[in-house]
């Protein structure tokens, strides 16, 4: 991200020479005579007070090279070079090197490697200096989202050189979004304003919005106004903003609700084919999804110039590796079982440990760690109190086209009718010609492969570790077994209201307690409707 | 439906207990003082034990080179008590009935260390335990290297209230350690007059992997107006989520700082630490520390794992330390006799690796400077504060009802672990 335009010089040094007198105006009243060549070695001074102290100098300082350094220190790129000490800025060029620019004469000092300069560290105080400081810098930024980033950081200031560079950008913006916040911003002193025309007009500015800076600063009006028509358009304000927020807050619940339950539907589809469709308690099952997370895992690791695409390439290959496994699984172990779920669970739960120990003996028995593609990092704005991660809605997106995908191929496939006719009659499906052996092994391999893929959606949400299996297989048998065994579609609906369910209570029972009362109420369903959700009909349901 | 997991801890723990219980290695031809090693090397808590299992053996293997202690080598007695808490219990057994070590250094978990007590106070066997803890304790046969809450949380808290954070939310992992942090840090803030609505406490599950409610719970509570801090003692694995979480829902340690009690080195070597940046942890030592004592420690441990890219981090500093404390006591006791080293070891000390001194106290619990980091992107810590001197640890908080009177002193005359100064009365070692 290149915040400057170099091409532009002299337009950057006009706009660095104003911002920066805008900035003396903020910190300063009077200018300090200390220059750029003094101030930037206390940068490297050793307590933070000290370099605090820099910093406030640095920012009221008016020398055009100081915008470019203090970019380079919120960036993490300022560094005390160790040999011949003197600050410089370090961008990263080859891997494990840095190119050295001295900020005071732009001169070049060469390629050094990254272990010989000591990074300027900061601290959250620094930061927040820094933030305001480019924030008033970035206001009027080629960028219409970094201006709405910087007029962002503005809501809530009141210092009169603030508003005048807010007053100024609102007279040339052209982009609405930023103009309605700089309005915004503009509106918030104005609730204080001595004229009480001058208060009703800014809340009315306010009324309609969800800034939680706008919601605070109209509490006290609608509590104590000395005027009336004041106090009662606050108050109106407030009310109208509540609604909205409360409405706000529904919605995200049921997000919440939705990406929860997601991640069940995802964890348990596979299970449903597993156990739902052919009868087999899978204890392995966690594994399988654990498997599916680990090839994410070394995919990204064998490809790590590709982390933004590299996940989508994982969701194939966890599918093959986990029903490789669980084909393995299937031929070795389960098809001797078959008739017999009490062997089948011992032994199927042997397999898990086995699975568990030979990850921590080739891998590590320390989690792994799977980056986010910086497509699903961060969330997505619906309004100041609403945003949507991206990473949860891709799950979410993602469970469903699974489901589909699964859906499809039950319904619409040779080896779909073939599993269909298996799972209801085995008897009569060999006797058509149905060479159900083969069939078991593929239905298996299926499901297990399902899991796998549902590793990798797992893997951005959770910790990938030996371990990680084994919180997903008892919320999987509960899914499948609420939903109604045999039934893709009594999956789907038991993981989303289970997940809805879950958030609804979460706020007021906390997390442990909305997971036992989840708990206590599938039990009691249970009790009820032994068959689930969506029990099977018909001859089905005799089998 | 958590029998299913049940089942595996039994099956898993028969198994260990079968094939652990043959022990590492031995050299009976010439007589070894046994020091025993009591971390999880599987299940849950393997991931932050193991490094502490691998730091024992360094120290020993260090003290060894120097001709080992009383002129006899050490040896490790090494086990696995698999992240189970009986069989921690069943483990610490073994090691001071059969192998009959001299002194055990172990134990993470609170739990675990509830666990062992009654077996080290039955056995008369020495432990020491290096995490940070609740307090609410002292026992004769228990040497806490960690940190007291007096150590580590309530000057987190100070240091919090001086950037001016007057709104707090209190998120745990819902086990004793957090409860009763949390239970002392209440106490604490309304005594500095903090209104209760300015407090949100939250308990989440062993690790717990859905944060969207909390994470957008500590948003709103945060978007009031007043400054507002996350005081974190959410331990284990549970953390990634929920950093990873604060990262998508755009909470960064300007808005929204959170301190965290559990979370060091050696946890963030699992994270991407950019979204991180800033967040605080408090803890008695970090890795980035300047001083030799530290710099000759960390070589010592890269070439001791033989891996550079390794960390240290504040629970192997607690080792390090009760380790030379052992050591100095033996030598003084001149025998590895329970009763003599425990009274030999009250008053000594040793230098720390952040250049002070650590001082065992009558108490059992020792002085440490307390630090104050804030994240950076490398995943180190940056010491943003710290105590002027050290702080000495202190067993009874003085801000919960129950404990202000008591007092814990091992010296004669008082040999209690919680003498009441009112009553003048010992009530046994962990009465409440």
């Amino acid at each position: 991200m290149s915040l400057f335009c170099f091409h532009n010089r002299s337009f950057v040094l006009t706009k660095g020479a104003f911002i920066f007198w805008l900035l003396a105006g903020i910190f300063f009243n009077e200018s300090q005579a200390a220059s750029l060549e003094e101030l930037l070695p206390q940068l490297a001074e050793r307590t933070f007070p000290a370099k605090q102290a820099a910093l406030d100098s640095l920012a009221t300082s008016n020398d055009e090279r100081v915008p470019a350094i203090l970019t380079a220190l919120a960036q993490g790129e300022l560094y005390l070079r160790s040999v011949n000490p003197i600050i410089v800025i370090g961008q990263p060029s080859t891997p494990g090197n840095l190119r050295l620019i001295d900020p005071l004469t732009q001169r070049d000092l060469g390629e050094v490697g990254a272990s010989s300069s000591k990074k300027i560290t900061l601290n959250n105080k620094m930061r927040t200096t820094l933030r305001l400081a480019l924030a008033v810098w970035h206001l009027n930024d080629a960028n219409p989202t970094i201006r709405l980033a910087a007029a962002r950081e503005m809501l809530g200031e009141n210092n009169p050189t603030v508003l005048q560079a807010l007053q100024n950008q609102l007279a040339r913006e052209s982009v609405v979004a930023v103009r309605n916040i700089l309005v915004i911003a503009l509106a918030l002193p104005q609730l204080t304003a001595d004229d009480a025309v001058n208060r009703l007009k800014a809340i009315s500015v306010l009324a309609n919005n969800l800034y939680p800076e706008a919601r605070n600063a109209l509490v006290p009006l609608a509590e104590s106004d000395p005027d009336p028509s004041v106090k009662s358009a606050a108050v109106k304000a407030l009310s109208s903003i509540d609604r909205q927020l409360t409405w706000s807050n529904r919605l995200e619940t049921l997000f919440f609700g939705l990406s929860l339950g997601s991640v069940l539907v995802l964890a348990a589809i596979g299970l449903a084919i597993t156990f739902g469709v052919m009868g087999v308690i899978n204890m392995a099952h966690g594994e399988l999804i654990m498997i599916g997370a680990y090839t994410t895992y070394l995919v990204q690791t064998a490809l790590p110039s590709w982390l933004d695409y590299s996940i989508l390439l994982a969701i194939p290959a966890a599918f093959i590796v986990s029903a490789l496994f669980g084909i393995l699984i299937e031929r070795t172990v389960i098809r001797f079982l078959y008739g017999r779920p009490l062997e089948t669970l011992l032994a199927t739960f042997g397999i898990s440990l086995i699975l568990q120990q030979l990850v921590r003996t080739f891998i590590s028995a320390q989690n792994v760690v799977v980056q986010n593609p910086g497509w699903m990092s961060g969330a997505w704005p619906i309004n100041p109190a609403l945003a949507l991660t991206y990473s949860r809605l891709y799950i979410l997106i993602f469970a469903l086209a699974v489901f589909v995908a699964l859906l499809l191929v039950l319904r619409r496939t040779n080896l779909g009718l073939a599993v269909r006719a298996v799972s209801q009659n085995r008897a009569m499906a060999r006797a058509m010609g149905v060479r159900s052996a083969r069939v078991d092994v593929l239905t298996f391999g299926l499901g297990s492969g399902v899991a796998g893929v549902a590793g990798v959606a797992l893997s951005q949400l959770t910790n990938v570790g030996p371990n990680m299996g084994q919180a997903y297989i008892i919320d999987s048998f509960m899914v499948v077994v609420f939903g109604g065994v045999g039934n893709l579609w009594g999956t789907l609906v038991a993981g989303l209201s289970l997940g809805v369910a879950n958030k609804i209570m979460e706020p007021w029972a906390g997390a442990v307690l909305a997971k036992i009362l989840v708990l206590v109420f599938i039990i009691l369903f249970i009790q009820k409707r032994p068959r689930g959700l969506f029990p099977p009909r018909g001859r089905a349901a005799e089998g | 439906m958590e029998s299913n997991s049940l089942i595996k801890k039994l099956i898993v723990s028969t198994y260990f207990a079968v094939s652990l219980g043959i022990t590492f290695s031995s050299q009976a031809a010439e007589e070894t003082i046994k020091v025993g090693v009591l971390h999880s090397l599987s299940g849950t808590m393997a991931i932050s034990e193991t490094t502490l299992k691998d730091t024992v053996l360094m120290l020993i293997d260090e003290q060894n080179k120097k001709g080992g202690v009383l002129g006899k080598k050490l040896e490790a007695v090494v086990v696995d008590p698999a992240s189970n808490w009986p069989l921690f219990a069943e483990k610490a057994r073994a090691l001071l009935e059969k192998d009959k070590v001299a002194a055990v250094f172990g134990c993470w978990t609170s739990v675990s260390r509830k666990s062992v007590l009654p077996v080290f106070e039955e056995l008369n066997g020495l432990l020491f335990y290096p995490v940070q803890y609740e307090g609410e304790e002292s026992s004769k046969n228990v040497f806490y290297t960690g940190a007291a809450p007096n150590q580590q949380a309530i000057p987190a808290v100070d240091y919090l209230m001086k950037q001016g954070v007057k709104r707090w939310v209190l998120a745990g992992t819902d086990y004793v350690y957090p409860r009763t942090t949390n239970k002392i840090l209440e106490a604490y803030l309304k005594q500095n007059g903090v209104a209760s609505n300015d407090i949100l406490i939250n308990y989440t599950p062993f690790g717990h992997s859905d944060w969207q409610s909390i994470v957008s719970d500590i948003k709103k509570f945060g978007s009031t107006g007043k400054k507002t801090a996350v005081v974190s003692t959410v331990n284990g694995d549970a953390n990634v989520p929920f950093y990873k979480e604060l990262g998508n829902q755009g909470l960064s340690a300007a808005d929204i700082p959170v301190v965290a009690f559990s979370v060091g080195e050696e946890e963030l070597s699992g994270i991407d630490t950019k979204p991180l940046v800033g967040h605080l942890a408090a803890w008695n030592y970090f890795m980035s520390v300047d001083s030799a004592n530290n710099a000759e420690f960390i070589n010592t441990w890269h070439h001791f794992i033989k891996d550079e890219r390794r960390v240290t981090n504040d629970p192997m500093e607690a080792h390090y330390l009760g380790f030379n404390l052992w050591v100095q006591a033996v030598e003084k006791a001149g025998t590895t006799d329970t009763d003599k080293v425990e009274q030999a070891i009250v008053g000594l000390e040793t230098p720390n690796l952040t250049g002070g001194i650590a001082k065992m106290l009558p108490n059992h619990h020792i002085t440490k400077p307390v630090l104050i980091g804030e994240i950076q992107d490398n995943g180190q810590f940056a010491v943003v504060w710290e105590t002027t001197g050290t702080v000495p640890g202190d067993a009874w908080s003085d801000y919960l009802p129950g404990s202000k009177d008591l007092e814990a002193d091992w010296t004669a005359p008082i040999k209690c672990g919680n003498y009441n100064t009112k009553t003048k009365m010992c009530l046994g070692s962990t009465a409440k």
